[in-house]
């Protein structure tokens, strides 16, 4: 990562679009352009800086970075204290710290105070790979959207995690946005504009669509492209934000479709596919499939081989949508 | 320089406040909200620079009530001062009060942050202090808490971070009435030596008598002097201090007085046994 580590002069956002990244590098580089932007913006670390790239803004604006060490229910509550002085925190760990062993601190002291604090978890999902079950954050996403008041965003790749970072800055509020570990492939068009509560579609298919967030956009959209050839007409859609939930995109999306399917590095419970199925449950029942970990632990192993067991892969949406539409 | 006699008075109007909103809400903590009077009193009367026609002025001094529990002494406090209509004191705890069980920031003026899940406060006291001094005020943050509350990790992790960000614009206090809902603490989880550990944490500490005014300003005076520190006044204190059916009783935690008890606390208060 050192050439990256070395692109923090001021840059365009524009200039990560079209660049295979992990978010977190895109983090690290976007906080920097913000801490030169607005001198309100705050950042505090658990003794993980080089891996979530805060190291990056530390390097930059020392006086304004603060390592909590080892102490994340600690790190939360100091946010939240920056916060109700006027300051904008962006606080970050790996995101199975940040939102499960801080996660009364999260609902009491941010969401219930509603303070300006950003939470942003980096090693998020199964794609941290070696480190196993114990550092591999697949309950997050449910964990925060259940809070009253949370926002909470699931970048797809580098471009839209730096465009989310600035919107998110601007926003008053508690968020939580959840980023990967891992290199993803590059998604969002150079026009695409973040909004938060705004999904993005690809576009719509009549028989199935796809709806995704982080890196199962790209196999989304590469299980498309498959599902089209093999005649079954598909749609992608990136719903970053997984609250509040884009009700009106997803239910005009849902009335031109014979499937959906959510697909998303998290457990099927309460995230994305939590939030799909009891929107479309009460508003317009369709058949319906969950793409993600089935309510089970990770494990140890290389990062792509897990997306495969796990099936989080291309091909398994397509076996997915294939079984459905079989006669 | 303070008007002791001033505070004194003050103080026990606080408790009589605290003792009557509590009989009327039918719930609530007597006991700690009893026991903190005279450091609240000290604190908002006396101390700290603050403004009741603008609670958001941004060079205020903060006051972050760790133990969330006492809230009825802290609503006494600013409803005395005016942050709002002391009439709203008799809604505590109802359905669409501002004034809920616990402090909750978005409802009530004056409040600083939501409190109520204990060992939460002394953190965000600490992020205050750091956002204070990033802006170069010379505002303080005081945070208030109780002894049972330290047996939660969050507050030594704070302690730690207050110590190693040499915080010395940041005071806290523990109300250390030794009770806490399931018995002594001494009994339950010993948090003792308190100072010794606030100590070995890095932190200037004081030890004084909690329900003496003259020595309570003095401790709040000297704390502000001390530099490159935060500073920890363990005040010793007696739960449900100021009536004598309180005191000391560990069952007054958590419950409120009834009629009865309540008429023998205004009697009490008022004839000034405090």
């Amino acid at each position: 990562m050192g050439k990256i580590e070395c692109s923090c002069d001021l840059i365009e956002l524009t200039e990560l679009c079209g660049k295979d990244m992990a978010t977190r590098d895109a983090y690290g580089i976007t906080l920097v352009e913000l801490g030169k932007k607005n001198r309100n913006i705050v950042v505090l670390d658990a003794d993980l800086s080089c891996s979530t790239k805060t190291v990056l803004f530390k390097k930059n604006f020392p006086e304004r970075f603060f390592n909590m060490g080892v102490s994340e229910q600690d790190m939360i509550g100091t946010a939240a204290g920056l916060a109700l002085t006027g300051k904008i925190p962006f606080a970050s760990t790996f995101a199975i710290f940040a939102t499960g062993r801080a996660w009364e601190q999260v609902r009491q002291t941010v969401c219930y105070s509603n303070a300006n604090v950003k939470i942003v978890g980096t090693h998020g999902g199964i794609t941290v790979g070696e480190d196993g079950a114990t550092h591999q954050a697949l309950e997050d996403v449910a964990l925060m959207r259940v809070i009253p008041s949370m926002t909470v965003i699931v970048p797809a790749d580098a471009y839209e995690t730096s465009q989310c970072v600035v919107t998110i800055s601007e926003y008053y509020g508690p968020v939580y946005v959840r980023l990967g570990r891992a290199k993803v492939p590059a998604v969002m068009p150079l026009e695409y504009k973040f909004r938060i509560g705004k999904a993005h579609v690809f576009n719509i298919g009549k028989d199935v669509n796809i709806i995704a967030n982080g890196l199962m956009v790209s196999e989304a959209l590469k299980a498309s492209k498959i599902l089209n050839k093999e005649g079954i007409h598909t749609g992608v859609a990136n719903f970053s934000t997984v609250k509040p939930l884009d009700e009106e995109t997803l239910l005009e999306i849902a009335k031109k479709s014979k499937l959906i399917i959510t697909a998303e590095e998290h457990s099927i419970i309460g995230g994305l596919g939590g939030a799909v199925s009891e929107f479309l449950a009460e508003k317009y029942p369709i058949p319906l499939r969950r793409i993600g970990i089935k309510d089970t632990f990770g494990c140890s192993g290389d990062w792509k081989e897990l997306l495969k067991i796990y099936g989080l892969t291309a091909q398994n949406i397509v076996e997915v949508a294939k079984e459905f539409f079989k006669k | 320089m303070a008007d002791i006699a001033f505070l004194k008075e003050m103080a026990k109007i606080l408790r009589i406040e605290i003792v009557k909103m509590l009989t009327l809400a039918g719930s609530g903590h007597t006991g700690g909200s009893l026991s903190s009077a005279d450091i609240v009193t000290a604190l908002y009367f006396y101390k700290m620079k603050h403004d009741p026609k603008n609670p958001n002025w941004h060079a205020r001094d903060r006051f972050v009530l760790s133990k969330g529990h006492a809230a009825p002494v802290l609503y006494a406090a600013l409803a005395m001062l005016g942050y709002f209509d002391k009439s709203l004191l008799n809604t505590l705890r109802k359905i669409n009060s501002p004034l809920q069980g616990h402090p909750c920031c978005k409802s009530l003026p004056g409040i600083e942050v939501s409190t109520g899940s204990l060992g939460q406060g002394l953190s965000v006291a600490n992020g205050m202090a750091l956002g204070l001094r990033l802006d170069g005020l010379p505002s303080r943050v005081y945070c208030l808490l109780g002894d049972g509350e330290i047996q939660e990790g969050q507050v030594w992790e704070a302690a730690m971070s207050a110590s190693h960000y040499k915080l010395d614009n940041l005071c806290a206090i523990i109300d250390h009435n030794n009770l806490q809902i399931d018995g002594c603490c001494s009994e339950v989880m010993d948090v003792s030596p308190i100072d010794e550990k606030f100590k070995a944490f890095g932190w200037n500490v004081f030890k004084i008598d909690g329900h003496n005014m003259e020595e309570i300003v003095e401790a709040l005076d000297e704390a502000e002097k001390i530099k490159g520190k935060p500073t920890m006044i363990v005040a010793k204190t007696i739960k449900g201090k100021g009536v004598s059916i309180f005191e000391g009783k560990v069952q007054y935690h958590g419950i409120a007085p009834t009629k009865e008890e309540l008429e023998i606390a205004l009697k009490e208060l008022s004839n000034g046994k405090n």
